[in-house]
C-alpha cells in the first residue's frame, strides 16, 4: 500500500527549530529549516544525521521549503546548505527571500561578534545559501520535478507567509507553517482551498486559546497609549524588529491620522528600515485596505513615525517610542526604560511575552525595585501594561483552516504536547479523522488509497453507455467490463477482444457447470418442459428456448435433463454456463434447487 | 389516448397560427423594404467563407431594423443558417434573431415557428445554447401567451439531459423564467395546456404528460457541474419570485448544498434557503445526530450563521446579509450569533466585554495594571468545549472581524436589521458595535455610528460604552464627528457622570474643530431634552454658581459657554425646579439666546418674568396645532372672495401675505405650507394688480408705464410658479394642478400684452397656436381635476375651446381679456405636507477677508459644503453657481459622490468647485450659489405614464430651468498675473 511519513526532527511536540520530513510517493521533501531559540548548543538546530550520517544531504532530499523568514522556521538554513550540504533546491516566497537573509546575517552577527563563537556559518555562505532559492508566487504550482509539485497559500501572519501543498499524482501533503485566521492591520488572514489533501500539518500554537476579538486589543492599546500622551507622558513599546512591529505601527500611525494627534512617534532604527522598505514592496501580500488605498498612499511610509535618536528620549513633553528588543534584556529598549521609569506618568506596553528572567518578565510580574548592574537599584513607577498581539491562529481558527482543507489525516506540530493532546482529542471527535502529533525524530505513517487514473478506450466507453439505460449519474459509481492492460509505464482499459487481439492471444472459454438433483415423477421431456415454462414465467424479458434435441436454453446457459434407471424420479439437472454470465448462472441454479412449483403443466 | 388526442388537437391550433404567417407578411415586406433585407441577403450570398459571412453579420448587427421588416431578416438569417456549415457563423445567426426579437413594437410570435425548426437539425452544442438564449429572449417578449410558453418548456426538456453543460443552464435558465407557476394540471389537463413529459425517456416523442418544472429542475442540484447546480438553483429561485410555492422537500437538498465546492452554488444555496426559511418558518425539522428538533427558520439560520466563515467572502457577503433578513428566528438563537466562548491554556476566560461590564458593576474603574489581569480563573472541562461552533454561534463575531470590509458592512448592516426587531439583542450587540467605530475603513465606522443612531431607542448605553463612543469625537474625519453628533442626539444614557462625560468631549470636540459648532450645540440640545433630570445635580458646576460668592460674568461669545448654556436651557424646559439655580447673569443671557439661537433655546416659563414676546403664549404641541388652524382660519378667508376685482379683496391677500409670512418664520414645521400659500396668493395679487380695469381701458402709448408693470407681473407670475411647482416636496396632483392654471394665466397675460404692443398679426398668430396647444396640453394632463376647476380661467376658456381654434388672434386675444378678468378666485387645497426645500451654504462663510490667490488661468478649488433640506433627487437637480464680478457666470454639477445623506429629507453636499478667472487688479468677491434644476418634462412623464396611449411624444412644453435657492456666498478671490 502506498503510504506518506512524517518525521519531525523539530517541532514534534515543540516550539521552535521547525524542520519536518516528509516521504511521499518516493519523494523526500523537507519543511522548513529552523533553529531553538532556547539553546546555544547542537540542540540549537535540527539533527540532521537522522537523514544520513555522513556526506551531502542532496542525494535524499527533493526540495526544501522554507514557510517564512522566522528564525526558528529558517534559521539553520545556511548551515544545513553549506556546512552540512545541500545543493538542491529550495523555495520560499519572494517577501521572505527578501527578508530572511537580512535576519540570518543579524543573527550571525550576534552570536559570532558579539558571543564569539566560532565554526557558525559566513556571511558568504548565507548569500551562496540564498543563491539556491527559488522564489514561489500564491497559487502558483510549480514543478520541481515530473512528479513532484508544490503550492503556496497565504498564510497571514507575517509578511509573505505560506502554506505549501505538496503533491504527488493524487496524493498530498499541506504544511501550514505558522499562520493566523484572524486578519490583522497589517496582513490578511489565511485561506486555503478544498483542496482535501491526504495530511494537513499544522502548527498549533494556541491549541487550548480561544482568543477575545482583535477589536478589544486595538482598542484598549489606543485608548491606553492616548491617555498618557494626553497626560503628556511618554509611551514606551518594546518590540522585535519584524513583524507585529509593523502591525503596531500602522495602528498607531492611523490613529494619529485620525485623531490628528501631534506628538511624535519615534522607531528605533536598525534592521527596521531596510526590512520597511520591503513590507513597501510587497503590497499584494498585506491586507485589503493596505492593498487598495496604496495608490493614493503607501500605508508603511508613515508619515508620524520618525527615526529615533539616542538624545529624543530627554526631550520633554509626550512621546511614543518603539524600541527594540522586546523583552527589555539588552539594547536601546533598556536603556530608555532605565531613563523613564522614575516618572510615573510614563508608560510600558509590552505587546508580547517575555522570558524569565528578563526585566520585562520581571516588571510584568509587578515587581517594583530591579537591582540593576553595580549595584544600583532602580524604581518603577511608569505603569506597566500587557497586550497581547500575536499572529497565530487560535483553535478555532486551527478548526476552520481543517474545515476549509477537508484533511483525511491531521498531524500537529509547533506546540506543546499537553496542549495539543486537548487538540487532538476535539479534531478526532469533531471531525472523525485521524490526528497524529509525532515527537522529534518519531516517524508518522499513513497509509493512502490514491486513486489510479486509467485510460480508457472511447469504444468501450460507448459501448457501456450504450448497454445502460438512463445517463451516466457521476455521483454513482458503475461497475464495467473491460481488460486492463499494463503496459511501459501507462495503464489502458480496454475491451476483451481488443485486448485478445493486442497481446495475440487466443480466447479462452471457461464454463462453469452444475448439477441440480430434482425429485419430478414426470418423464425427462416432460420435466424439461415443465422447468420450460417455468422459467418462462419468472425470467420475463430473457429469450428462453426449449431445443429440439432436449435442452433449454436461456440466453447461452444451457440446460439439460437426465435420469437414471434405478430412480427415475431423482431428475439430474444439468447447467451449464460461461463465465461471462456468471450472474445469471447462479441466479439459476439456486433458482431449480428450490424446485419446481407444483400446478405447472407440461405442454 | 386522452393525452393523443390532446395533442393532435394542439397540433392542428398551431398548424392554423403558422400558415397565414408564413406568406402574407414575407410578401408585404419584400415591397416595402426591400433594401434592408435583400442587401443582408446578397451580403451573405457573396460571402464565400464563414470568416466573410461572420463579418457581415457583425456589421449588420451594429445597424438598426424596423419592426416591419424584423421578420423578413430573420427569414433571410435562417435560410443562410441551414446552408451554413460553421459553427461560429450559426451561432452569430441565432444570437442575431435574439437581438432583433427584441425590436419595439415586433411580436416575436411570429418567428417562433421557424426558430423552434432550427433544434431538429442543430448539432452543435454552443449554438444549441445560444438558441435556447434566443427562445429565452422571445419567451420574456411573450409572457401572457401560454401557448408559446409550453413550446419553449418542451424544448428546455426535450434538451435538459444535453451533455454540454451550456445547453443545461439555458434550459433550466428557460424553465425558471417561463415554468409554470400554477400547481401543475393533472395528467389529463384540460383545455389547450400542451402537457409536457419529464419522466426517464426524455425526448419520447409519443404521449406527453406533466411532470412540474420543480421536480425536475431540483434533479439538477445535483448535477455534476457547479455551473448547472447554480444555474438550477437560480431557476428555481426565479420560480420563487414568479410566485411559485416551492416545496419544503427542496430544503434538504439545499442545505447540502450549501456544502458544495463551488462559491457559486454556495452563495446561491444561501439564498435558496433563506427563501425556504421564510417559506415555512414554523415546521419543524429534525437535528441529525440527535432526537431533538428545531424551527426550520431556526434551523436554517444555524446554517447560514455557518457560512459567515465560509472560505469564500462572496458567499460570506451573501451569508452576512441574508443573516439581516431572518426576523422570525427565535431569540436564544439570536443572541448565540454573539457568543465566543474564550479559553486560555484551557481555563475559561471572560471576554473584554464582560470585564468592562463586571468592572463597571462593581464600582471599580478600569485597573487594567498587572500583568495577566485578565488571568483566566476557573478550569475548563475538556470534553465540554465545542471547538466548532455548532449553529449560529458567534457568527456576527466572526463577521465583524472579516478581513473583507464588504463583509463588515453586510455584518453591521444585518446587525442593525435584527437589533430593530428585538430589544434584548440590542443591547447584546452593543458592545461589538461600538467595537466597530475602531475600524480602519472609514465607510465601515460611519456605517456602524449610523446603525447605532438607528437602534439607540432601544438601548442606554453605560458608562465605558458612552466612552469608547464618545473616544471617536476627536475623529478627524468630519463625516464621523457629525453621524456621531447625530447619534448623541438619540441616545439615552443612565448617570450623570455620562452627562458631565458627554459634554466634556463636546467641549473637547468644539476647540480642537471649531467648525463644528452648530452640530454641537445641536447634540446638546437633544442631551438636554431627553435627560433633564440627569442634569440638573450638574447645573451650579456647569453654570460655575457658588452659594455665597458671585463669580465673574462668562463671556458671551465663548461657543463653549453657549453649548451648556444650551444644555441647561434644554433640561431646564421640562425641569422647573432648575431655573431656581441661576444666577441674574443667566437669565439675561437666555433672552439673549433665545432671540438669537431661537432654534436651540426652547421657551422657559420664568419666574417673575413676562413670557418671552417670541413665545406668543402658545407652547409645545398645542403651538403647532394652534398654528395650523390659524393658517386654515386664513386660508378660509381668503376663499370668500369669489372675484378678484372684488373691493377689499386686494388688502386682503395684502394682510393674508403678511400673515403666513410671519407664520413661516415662527412656526417652521408650518414653514413649507405658509410659504406655499403665501406665494400662491402674492401670484394671484400680481395678476389682479395687472389687470386692473381702468387702465386696460386706455391707448397702449397712454400707460406705458403699467404695460411695463404688467409684464413684470407676468414674468415674475411665471417664475413663481416654477418656484411653486419644484421647490415644495408633498404636492399632490390637485396643487400641480392648480400651479399649472396660475402659469397658464401668466401665459395668457402674455399674450395679451404682446397683442396690445406690438403691431400686426403674424407674429401673434404663432404666440396664439403655442398658446392653444398649452391650454390643450392642460387639459390632456389635469383630465381629472378640470372638474374643480369649473369656475376658474381655465374652466371657462375649455367652455369656449371649439370657438377658440377657430378664431382669429385679434379675437383670441379679446377672449382672453375678458375671461382673464372674469374667471373666479380658484382656491387653494393645502396637501397634508409641503416641505420647502432649502439650503445653507455652511462653508465658506464669506467672512472671511482674506482673498483666495491664485494664479490667473489656472484652476483654484474652493471647497463648499451646504445642508440640502427637503430636495427629492438632488444628486441630478442640485447644482452650484459661481458668479463673477464680470458678470460670468459658471454652473457645475457635483459628482454623486458628494452628496451624503445624514438624514431623512436631509442631503450635506460637500464639493469642491474649481474656479479660474483672468487676472484682476484687485481682490474682488465672487458669488457662489446653489441652483435646483427643473424640468417639466420629468413631470409630464410622469403624469402620461400612466395613460400610456398618448405614446412617445416629446415632451411638448418642456421647460428646464434653475431655480436659486439658499442664500449665496460671496467669497474674495485674487487671481494674479501669472509670472515669467
Amino acid at each position: 500500500m502506498p503510504e506518506i511519513k512524517v518525521t519531525p526532527l523539530g517541532a514534534g511536540q515543540d516550539v521552535g527549530r521547525s524542520c519536518i520530513l516528509v516521504s511521499i510517493g518516493g519523494k523526500n521533501i523537507m519543511l522548513d529549516c529552523g533553529m531553538h531559540m532556547g539553546f546555544n548548543d547542537d540542540r540549537r538546530f535540527p539533527d540532521f544525521s537522522y537523514i544520513t550520517q555522513q556526506g551531502r544531504l542532496t542525494e535524499f532530499l527533493d526540495c526544501v521549503i522554507i514557510s517564512h523568514f522566522h528564525l526558528d522556521h529558517c534559521g539553520a538554513l545556511p548551515y544545513m546548505s553549506e556546512m552540512v550540504g545541500y545543493d538542491g533546491p529550495i523555495y520560499m516566497t519572494h517577501p521572505t527571500k527578501a527578508i530572511c537573509p537580512i535576519l540570518l546575517e543579524d543573527f550571525r552577527k550576534i552570536t559570532v561578534d558579539k558571543k564569539g563563537e566560532t565554526n557558525f556559518f559566513t556571511s558568504q555562505m548565507i548569500k551562496d545559501c540564498m543563491k539556491k532559492v527559488v522564489p514561489l508566487n500564491l497559487h502558483q504550482t510549480v514543478q520541481v520535478d515530473d512528479e513532484l509539485e508544490i503550492k503556496a497559500y497565504y498564510a497571514g501572519h507575517v509578511l509573505g507567509a505560506a502554506m505549501v501543498q505538496i503533491k504527488v499524482g493524487s496524493e498530498s501533503v499541506v504544511y501550514t507553517g505558522d499562520y493566523n485566521m484572524t486578519p490583522d492591520r497589517h496582513l490578511g488572514a489565511a485561506w486555503i482551498d478544498k483542496c482535501r489533501p491526504d495530511i494537513l500539518i499544522s502548527e498549533s500554537t494556541y491549541a487550548t486559546t480561544i482568543r477575545d476579538s482583535k477589536r478589544c486589543r486595538e482598542r484598549d492599546f489606543l485608548k491606553k497609549v492616548h491617555e498618557t500622551v494626553e497626560r503628556g507622558g511618554k509611551v514606551l513599546i518594546p518590540v522585535f524588529a519584524l513583524g507585529r512591529a509593523q502591525e503596531l505601527c500602522i495602528l498607531l500611525e492611523t490613529f494619529w491620522e485620525r485623531m490628528n494627534m501631534k506628538a511624535p512617534i519615534y522607531f528605533s532604527t536598525g534592521l527596521t528600515e531596510k526590512a520597511n522598505h520591503y513590507y513597501k514592496l510587497f503590497i499584494t501580500w498585506t491586507n485589503q485596505k493596505i492593498r487598495k488605498t496604496f495608490v493614493q498612499r503607501n500605508m508603511f511610509e508613515f508619515k508620524h513615525i520618525k527615526a529615533f535618536d539616542r538624545s529624543y528620549a530627554d526631550n520633554p513633553g509626550p512621546m511614543v517610542v518603539f524600541a527594540t528588543p522586546g523583552m527589555l534584556h539588552a539594547g536601546q529598549s533598556l536603556q530608555i526604560f532605565k531613563k523613564w521609569a522614575g516618572n510615573e506618568k510614563n508608560m510600558i506596553i509590552m505587546p508580547g511575552y517575555c522570558v524569565q528572567g528578563t526585566i520585562g518578565h520581571k516588571i510584568l510580574n509587578g515587581q517594583k525595585k530591579l537591582e540593576m548592574e553595580n549595584r544600583q537599584t532602580l524604581e518603577v513607577k511608569l505603569q506597566v501594561e500587557y497586550m497581547s498581539f500575536s499572529a497565530h491562529a487560535d483553535a478555532k481558527g486551527i478548526m476552520q483552516l481543517i474545515r476549509m482543507a477537508e484533511p483525511r489525516n491531521m498531524l500537529l506540530v509547533h506546540g506543546e504536547a499537553k496542549k495539543m493532546e486537548f487538540l487532538k482529542d476535539k479534531i478526532e471527535q469533531e471531525f472523525t479523522i485521524n490526528c497524529f502529533m509525532p515527537a522529534n525524530g518519531e516517524t508518522t505513517t499513513v497509509i493512502t488509497n490514491p486513486s489510479v487514473p486509467v485510460d480508457i478506450s472511447l469504444n468501450l466507453l460507448k459501448r457501456e453507455m450504450a448497454l445502460g439505460g438512463p445517463l451516466p449519474d457521476p455521483k454513482k459509481p458503475r461497475t464495467m467490463h473491460g481488460t486492463l492492460i499494463m503496459k511501459e509505464n501507462s495503464l489502458r482499459l480496454v475491451s476483451p477482444e481488443q485486448a485478445l487481439k493486442e497481446l495475440g492471444l487466443n480466447e479462452h472459454q471457461l464454463r462453469f457447470t452444475c448439477r441440480v438433483q430434482l425429485q419430478d415423477p414426470h418423464s425427462d421431456p416432460d420435466t424439461l418442459s415443465r422447468i420450460y415454462t417455468h422459467l418462462k414465467s419468472v425470467l420475463k424479458g430473457y429469450t428462453i428456448q426449449h431445443l429440439p434435441d432436449g435442452t433449454v436454453m436461456v440466453e447461452s446457459i444451457v440446460i439439460k435433463v437426465s435420469s437414471s434407471a434405478e430412480e427415475p424420479n431423482t431428475k439430474v439437472l444439468l447447467l451449464s454456463w460461461s463465465y461471462q454470465d456468471e450472474d445469471l448462472g447462479s441466479f439459476l441454479s439456486t433458482l431449480l434447487k428450490k424446485g419446481l412449483p407444483s400446478g405447472l403443466s407440461s405442454m | 389516448m386522452a393525452a393523443h388526442l390532446k395533442k393532435r388537437v394542439y397540433e392542428e391550433f398551431s398548424k392554423v397560427v403558422q400558415l397565414p404567417q408564413e406568406e402574407a407578411p414575407a410578401k408585404k415586406l419584400r415591397l416595402t423594404k426591400p433594401s434592408k433585407s435583400a442587401a443582408l441577403h446578397i451580403d451573405l450570398c457573396k460571402a464565400s467563407n464563414p470568416t466573410d459571412a461572420l463579418q457581415y453579420l457583425l456589421h449588420f448587427a451594429r445597424s438598426s431594423v424596423e419592426a416591419e421588416s424584423v421578420e423578413g431578416v430573420v427569414r433571410i438569417l435562417l435560410e443562410h443558417y441551414y446552408k451554413e456549415q460553421d459553427n461560429s457563423v450559426r451561432l452569430k445567426i441565432a444570437s442575431l434573431i435574439g437581438l432583433l426579437s427584441k425590436t419595439q413594437n415586433f411580436n416575436p410570435e411570429s418567428i417562433l415557428d421557424d426558430t423552434l425548426n432550427t433544434f431538429n437539425t442543430e448539432k452543435s452544442h454552443q449554438v444549441l445554447a445560444q438558441l435556447l438564449d434566443t427562445l429565452l429572449v422571445i419567451g420574456t417578449q411573450l409572457p401572457e401567451s401560454p401557448i408559446v410558453r409550453h413550446r419553449l418548456i418542451e424544448v428546455a426538456y426535450k434538451h435538459l439531459s444535453d451533455t454540454y453543460f451550456g445547453v443545461r443552464n439555458k434550459c433550466l435558465q428557460l424553465l425558471g423564467c417561463l415554468g409554470n407557476v400554477d400547481t401543475p394540471l393533472n395528467k389529463d389537463g384540460q383545455g389547450l395546456v400542451p402537457a409536457v413529459i419529464g419522466g426517464s425517456a426524455p425526448g419520447v416523442s409519443g404521449g406527453v404528460c406533466v411532470r412540474d418544472a420543480q421536480s425536475l429542475i431540483s434533479d439538477y442540484f445535483a448535477d455534476q457541474d457547479p455551473r448547472v447546480r447554480t444555474a438550477a438553483i437560480k431557476a428555481m429561485l426565479q420560480l420563487h419570485e414568479r410566485g411559485l410555492k416551492i416545496q419544503q422537500t427542496i430544503y434538504d437538498q439545499a442545505c447540502r448544498l450549501l456544502c458544495d465546492d463551488y462559491e457559486q452554488v454556495r452563495s446561491a444555496a444561501v439564498q435558496m434557503v433563506w427563501v425556504l426559511s421564510q417559506l415555512y418558518p414554523e415546521s419543524i425539522v429534525p437535528i441529525p445526530s440527535s432526537n431533538e428538533q428545531v424551527r426550520l427558520v431556526d434551523d436554517s439560520f444555524g446554517k447560514i450563521s455557518h457560512m459567515v466563515s465560509d472560505g469564500s467572502w462572496v458567499v460570506r457577503v451573501q451569508a452576512a446579509k441574508t443573516l439581516g433578513n431572518m426576523l422570525q428566528v427565535s431569540p436564544h438563537f439570536l443572541e448565540q450569533t454573539l457568543d465566543k466562548k474564550l479559553m486560555s491554556d484551557l481555563r475559561r476566560k471572560r471576554t473584554a466585554h464582560e470585564r468592562a461590564k463586571e468592572l463597571y458593576a462593581s464600582g471599580e474603574f478600569s485597573s487594567g495594571r498587572k500583568w495577566a489581569d485578565d488571568a483566566p480563573k476557573e478550569k475548563v472541562d475538556t470534553s465540554a468545549v465545542n471547538l466548532i461552533a455548532s449553529g449560529a454561534c458567534g457568527a456576527f463575531v466572526h463577521g465583524l472581524e472579516d478581513e473583507m470590509y464588504e463583509v463588515r458592512i453586510a455584518a453591521v448592516d444585518a446587525l442593525s436589521a435584527l437589533a430593530q426587531s428585538s430589544a434584548s439583542f440590542a443591547e447584546k450587540c452593543l458592545d461589538f458595535l461600538v467595537d466597530m467605530f475602531n475600524d480602519e475603513i472609514e465607510e465601515v465606522r460611519l456605517q456602524s455610528i449610523h446603525v447605532l443612531r438607528q437602534i439607540s431607542t432601544n438601548i442606554t448605553l453605560r458608562e465605558d460604552q458612552l466612552d469608547t463612543v464618545l473616544a471617536v469625537l476627536e475623529d478627524s474625519s468630519r463625516d464621523i464627528r457629525e453621524a456621531l453628533h447625530e447619534l448623541l442626539c438619540f441616545t439615552n444614557v443612565s448617570t450623570k457622570e455620562c452627562i458631565q462625560l458627554a459634554l466634556l468631549e463636546l467641549l473637547k470636540n468644539l476647540t480642537k474643530y471649531p467648525t463644528d459648532r452648530n452640530s454641537v450645540w445641536k447634540c446638546l440640545k437633544f442631551l438636554g431634552c431627553r435627560h433633564p433630570t440627569l442634569v440638573l445635580p450638574l447645573v451650579p458646576e456647569l453654570l460655575s454658581t457658588h452659594p455665597y460668592f458671585h463669580t465673574p460674568e462668562p463671556d458671551m461669545d465663548d461657543p463653549a459657554y453657549i453649548a451648556v448654556l444650551v444644555l441647561v436651557f434644554n433640561a431646564a424646559q421640562s425641569c422647573p425646579t432648575m431655573t431656581a439655580l441661576f444666577s441674574d447673569h443667566t437669565f439675561r443671557h437666555y433672552t439673549y439666546l433665545r432671540d438669537s439661537l431661537s432654534h436651540l433655546v426652547p421657551p422657559l416659563r420664568l419666574p417673575g418674568r413676562t413670557q418671552a414676546p417670541g413665545g406668543n403664549g402658545i407652547e409645545g404641541s398645542g403651538s403647532v396645532e394652534s398654528a395650523q388652524l390659524f393658517l386654515q382660519q386664513s386660508l378660509g378667508r381668503i376663499s370668500t372672495i369669489h372675484n378678484l376685482q372684488d373691493p377689499g379683496a386686494q388688502d386682503l391677500l395684502n394682510f393674508t401675505i403678511r400673515d403666513l409670512q410671519r407664520l413661516g418664520e415662527l412656526q417652521t414645521e408650518l414653514a413649507g405650507a405658509a410659504d406655499f400659500s403665501a406665494t400662491y396668493l402674492r401670484c394671484q395679487l400680481l395678476l389682479t394688480k395687472a389687470l386692473q380695469e381702468k387702465l386696460w381701458t386706455m391707448a397702449v402709448p397712454l400707460c406705458l408705464k403699467h404695460n411695463a408693470m404688467a409684464t413684470a407681473a407676468a414674468k415674475q407670475m411665471l417664475e413663481e410658479t416654477y418656484k411653486l411647482e419644484f421647490l415644495y416636496s408633498g404636492l399632490e396632483n390637485r396643487q400641480v394642478a392648480t400651479i399649472h392654471h396660475v402659469r397658464l394665466q401668466a401665459k395668457a397675460l402674455q399674450l395679451v400684452l404682446t397683442a396690445r404692443t406690438r403691431r400686426g398679426v403674424e407674429p401673434l398668430i404663432s404666440v396664439c397656436e403655442k398658446f392653444l396647444q398649452e391650454v390643450e396640453s392642460f387639459q390632456r394632463l389635469f383630465v381629472v381635476e378640470l372638474p374643480h376647476l369649473q369656475e376658474s380661467f381655465v374652466g371657462k376658456l375649455l367652455d369656449l375651446s371649439p370657438k377658440l381654434s377657430a378664431c382669429k388672434p385679434g379675437e383670441l386675444v379679446k377672449i382672453l381679456q375678458t375671461t382673464l378678468r372674469q374667471s373666479g378666485f380658484l382656491n387653494l387645497q393645502l396637501p397634508k405636507q409641503v416641505q420647502r426645500a432649502s439650503a445653507t451654504i455652511i462653508e465658506p462663510t464669506g467672512e472671511s477677508d482674506n482673498p483666495l490667490r491664485f494664479t490667473s488661468g489656472l484652476v483654484v478649488a474652493l471647497d463648499i459644503d451646504a445642508t440640502l433640506e427637503h430636495v427629492q433627487d438632488p444628486h441630478n437637480t442640485v447644482k452650484v453657481q459661481v458668479l463673477y464680478p464680470d458678470g460670468q457666470s459658471h454652473v457645475i454639477q457635483p459628482k454623486p459622490g458628494d452628496f451624503r445623506s445624514p438624514g431623512p429629507h436631509r442631503h450635506r453636499l460637500i464639493t469642491q468647485v474649481y474656479l479660474s478667472h483672468s487676472a484682476w487688479t484687485e481682490a474682488c468677491q465672487i458669488e457662489v450659489r446653489l441652483l435646483l434644476a427643473y424640468s417639466s418634462s420629468r413631470l409630464c412623464k410622469a403624469a402620461w405614464s400612466d395613460s400610456s396611449t398618448e405614446g412617445l411624444q416629446p415632451a411638448e412644453g418642456a421647460t428646464e430651468g434653475t431655480i436659486p435657492f439658499g442664500k449665496p456666498v460671496k467669497v474674495f478671490i485674487m487671481p494674479k498675473p501669472a509670472r515669467r
